[in-house]
């Protein structure tokens, strides 16, 4: 009884739903807060992520005409309890590290692609060639990303000797050749993985309007919303476990360290985000099956031969 | 106590730009509120691309014969609570195309205005404070 309720508590108030969400939060003030920075602006006040979400829960819910109401109400809720999921999967793993069961590695590398499936059930189900549009763009990016970022992943499996997220954890793989190439690889596919630029092709919001996200309103936005601002917390824990040797939380040293790599990963980000104008999707594809890929496959090599 | 939705719609009012048929300096005044001379982002305003996702609409221009049926539609395509402002004469009077023989009907007969911003075109200042006059309605 007592696990089951600290289960339900892990998943829906620490570290799963509400912390992550209110990390992610943090995460994306900053984003936009540096972004206006850059371009001279005062930028938005620190509240701004969360009056938001608050005001697009309490607005109307539009569902189009001819539309099916299971698909599309369903689809952001599919996308917000994966990414839920998966901090719950990678804190545990960091914390507890011989906790975990084998292959969890590989359990969240197929959660952190439903919130992508989930734009494209969305943007597919809501009848608007736009979004349309913007759903095909958003399957060929994950063709794309999910290539290099696979091989990546593995490489770090290899050189660890573990395919358990504890097992990772322990091992800081940016120290090597091939650990800081495959470090590289996934960085690029995690901005593509967030949806920002140049990586933002499909919400597009000058040519496409919002993509997938065109039709949705009131709450089904406010969860689409909810969802990439929990993958701004998983996403650089993911990387921070697979190169950067995880996370500590039992210190006062370890919860600092963990800032200072949490701040890494924002500050790549947030840089590559801000010093590059957007890709147009055939060179997108292009670029992660070209380069990115070869990049991907002589890090695992160097790997192999043991570097 | 506030209710925290409707603080939400205060702190973040998204705005969609609905241009009737405006000469387009209106348009482009409304565009330079997001420069960063003006920069609307400090009110958390952000300019979408989808009247889904609005809440302030802001309307330019009169409204003809051509674009009416669009704009009521577009008008409807917005979930509520949703509030409008007009941007320019030609929006809250119709000025000077009044006697146009395209012209139908003046902007707040057709849809309810909440706030008017007059000027040819009014300054982006005007339009901010429009703005926020706009949510200052919200009880
Ligand atoms: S008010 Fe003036 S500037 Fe604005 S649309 Fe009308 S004519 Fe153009």
């Amino acid at each position: 009884m007592t696990d089951s309720l600290k289960l339900i508590f892990g998943y829906l108030i620490f570290p799963g739903l509400i912390f992550s969400a209110m990390v992610g939060m943090i995460a994306c003030w900053i984003d936009r807060k540096v972004t206006a920075r850059l371009q001279y602006r005062k930028g938005p006040p620190w509240y701004q992520p969360l009056a938001d979400i608050l005001k697009l829960l309490g607005k109307e819910m539009i569902v189009p005409e001819g539309v099916s109401n299971a698909v599309f109400l369903a689809a952001p809720l599919f996308g917000l309890s994966a990414a839920a999921l998966v901090a719950l999967i990678l804190w545990q793993g960091n914390l507890d590290r011989s906790a975990g069961f084998i292959g969890d590695l590989i359990a969240a590398l197929y959660l952190l692609t439903i919130p992508s499936l989930a734009m494209i059930i969305g943007g597919s189900s809501s009848r608007n060639p736009l979004s349309a549009l913007g759903a095909s763009r958003e399957m060929k990016l994950i063709l794309a990303y999910e290539l290099p970022f696979t091989i990546a992943v593995f490489t770090i499996v290899v050189k660890a000797g573990s395919i358990m997220i504890g097992g990772v954890a322990s091992h800081t793989a940016v120290l090597s050749v091939s650990g800081l190439i495959a470090f590289l690889v996934a960085l690029l596919a995690a901005q593509a993985k967030m949806g920002f630029v140049p990586f933002d092709i499909a919400e597009a919001e000058q040519e496409i309007m919002a993509g997938p996200l065109l039709e949705y309103s009131g709450p089904g936005l406010a969860l689409f919303k909810l969802t990439k601002d929990i993958l701004f917390f998983v996403l650089p824990l993911f990387l921070i476990t697979l190169f950067l040797g995880g996370i500590e939380v039992t210190t006062v040293a370890g919860i600092i360290l963990a800032v200072l790599k949490y701040a890494l990963i924002l500050v790549l980000m947030v840089l590559i985000k801000n010093t590059n104008p957007r890709l147009k999707i055939d060179q997108a594809v292009r670029f992660f099956w070209g380069p990115v890929t070869l990049l991907a496959i002589a890090g695992f090599i160097f790997a192999v031969i043991g570097w | 106590m506030l209710n925290p939705f409707k603080w939400g719609l205060k702190k973040s009012p998204w705005v969609f730009h609905l241009g009737a048929s405006a000469c387009n300096n209106c348009d482009i005044e409304i565009l330079d509120c997001l420069t960063p001379k003006f920069d609307i982002e400090r009110f958390g305003i952000v300019l979408t691309g989808s009247p889904r996702h609005a809440d302030v609409l802001l309307v330019s221009g009169i409204v003809n014969r051509q674009s009416i049926e669009r704009f009521k539609r577009a008008y409807d395509q917005v979930p509520k609570p949703k509030l409008v402002v007009a941007i320019g004469v030609c929006a809250c009077s119709a000025d000077m195309f009044r006697d146009s023989y395209n012209f139908v009907r003046p902007v707040d007969e057709i849809i309810p205005v909440d706030v008017y911003v007059p000027g040819c075109p009014p300054k982006p200042e005007a339009i901010i404070a429009g703005i926020m006059k706009a949510l200052g309605k919200i009880k």
